[in-house]
């Protein structure tokens, strides 16, 4: 079954203060199935990261429509979607991660993957006993657990987000870099999880940037580079 | 298929102007100001949704309206004309500015909450913070003391207060202290919306993260909407679900709150957002 179609999907960016329209992804064709993983490759400023942005909706589509076979509403089109949609699909079926962590402050680790669940009105034990499993799914070690995550490594950094964007259970996960400037073992460990999420029937959408490393995990590659404009 | 909400509150076409307007204003704006006739629109043509449980943001410069909507929605100023309703008063009916200064008052009271960015406004400096908190209390209905005192020291120890210094007067306390006897006091009736405004501005860092963690919580745990004024776009970041953005009275652009700081589409927004350290 297919849970994601994207078709003639454009983004510009006009900036005022310069008078000057950039143009990123053009025309993008692209179809993701149900338990599918695709790697999106291309050089730098091709708009890879463009298009998962747009899926998660942080960018607004210029053009294109970008279908999703959701649980909630079945077809929906989350170019043109209401932001409430959007917000209950950010909650409850859609995943984003990337390296960068954004925490509130004075949030610990554990804290940081409960309110994920809190948000969708899990209670506080559920979500403290599904956010502890989660962490220890992905390694986190658990003298890290009760920390504020500044002053995390990178490997710890993503651990943390993949067990934040994990514990909910989406069944579509995009992946922006995230193992950018990780060290050869910790990608390895990144490997294994995807296996696992592969394993549990997530849909997958990534950016890698040494997608060779990702053989065996990724059923198919998206190369921006093979496209014209 | 979509969802099917019925908002918290429901704003159209809040206009407060200072001057009688002309019929060339809305032609003739420079900034919020009619150079015609002189009349300043502090709000122009405001109308937003607040859903059940989410926090929307609003931002912009001073004198962008922020205020202006807050307090007219808290009655302290009045509309030139508009519309809002809430839809735990007479089920969305009816239009709260025209209901009568006493529903006006029990409106205020129970369904909504209000935090001043002066405590001065909120608080009566001079009374004990359990008598402030009480105040409102009372101004609900209840009567029996003990339970006005227990829910008093409940409200303070939910926003991290000392209960031992709850016979105090504000003035005795910092601005953070100030701004969480606010947020008590706020939350006295268990309100169904509650207007923050610039509350943590003029705060310390360590201070300011206390109150965006409470604000967090109280979202969390009670289910609150809240409207949320800030000029600090990552306070903003942090807590809005939704945000919208104010220029000279106006609204001219709202959207899911990563969306308006990753891909603002207004020259203001852009410049907003390109002015962050």
């Amino acid at each position: 079954m297919e849970i994601l179609r994207i078709s003639g999907l454009s983004k510009n960016f006009y900036l005022h203060q310069a008078e000057l329209e950039i143009k990123s992804c053009q025309n993008i064709d692209l179809t993701l199935q149900e338990g599918e993983f695709v790697g999106i490759i291309g050089l730098s400023g091709a708009g890879k990261s463009t298009i998962l942005k747009c899926i998660n909706r942080s960018y607004l589509p210029t053009r294109g429509d970008i279908i999703y076979n959701s649980e909630a509403f079945g077809k929906i089109n989350l170019s043109l979607a209401g932001e409430r949609e959007i917000l209950h699909l950010r909650r409850n079926e859609i995943g984003y991660v990337s390296q960068f962590l954004n925490v509130m402050p004075r949030t610990t680790a554990k804290a940081h993957v409960m309110n994920a669940l809190i948000d969708m009105r899990f209670d506080l034990e559920t979500a403290e006993a599904a956010a502890e499993e989660m962490l220890r799914y992905f390694r986190l070690p658990e003298e890290l657990w009760d920390i504020y995550p500044a002053t995390f490594s990178g490997g710890e950094r993503l651990r943390l987000n993949l067990a934040h964007a994990m514990v909910k259970k989406p069944r579509l996960l995009m992946l922006d870099e995230p193992t950018a400037s990780l060290d050869n073992k910790t990608k390895i460990l990144v490997r294994d999880m995807l296996k696992k999420l592969k394993e549990m029937n997530t849909s997958m959408i990534g950016i890698f940037h040494d997608i060779e490393f990702m053989d065996g995990v990724c059923d198919r590659v998206f190369n921006m580079s093979d496209l014209d404009g | 298929m979509c969802l099917n909400e019925t908002p918290v509150l429901s704003v159209r076409q809040l206009c407060l102007r200072y001057g009688d307007g002309c019929s060339e204003c809305q032609t003739s704006l420079e900034k919020n100001r009619c150079t015609v006739c002189g009349t300043v629109w502090a709000a122009n043509d405001i109308s937003l949704d607040v859903y059940p449980g989410e926090v929307l943001g609003i931002v912009g410069e001073s004198g962008s309206g922020k205020t202006t909507l807050m307090r007219s929605l808290y009655f302290d100023f009045i509309p030139s004309s508009g519309t809002a309703v809430l839809s735990d008063y007479k089920s969305g009916r009816v239009n709260i500015w025209e209901a009568s200064a006493a529903e006006q008052r029990l409106i205020r009271n129970t369904i909504m909450g209000m935090v001043y960015q002066n405590p001065l406004l909120g608080l009566r400096m001079n009374y004990s913070s359990a008598s402030n908190i009480a105040e409102k209390i009372i101004a609900a209905g209840s009567r029996n003391a003990s339970q006005i005192d227990e829910r008093a020291r409940e409200l303070l120890q939910a926003v991290e207060m000392p209960v031992s210094r709850m016979s105090e007067p504000p003035r005795n306390f910092s601005g953070g202290m100030q701004q969480r006897v606010q947020i008590s006091k706020a939350l006295a009736n268990n309100p169904a919306l509650l207007l923050l405004d610039e509350v943590t501005t003029g705060l310390d860092l360590s201070v300011q993260a206390r109150v965006l963690d409470l604000i967090r919580k109280i979202k969390a745990r009670y289910g609150i909407s809240i409207l949320l004024v800030s000029h600090d776009l990552a306070v903003i970041r942090m807590l809005a679900d939704r945000t919208i953005v104010m220029l000279d009275g106006k609204i001219v652009e709202s959207g899911l709150t990563d969306q308006i700081l990753e891909d603002p589409q207004h020259a203001y927004t852009q410049q907003l957002v390109h002015s962050l350290i």
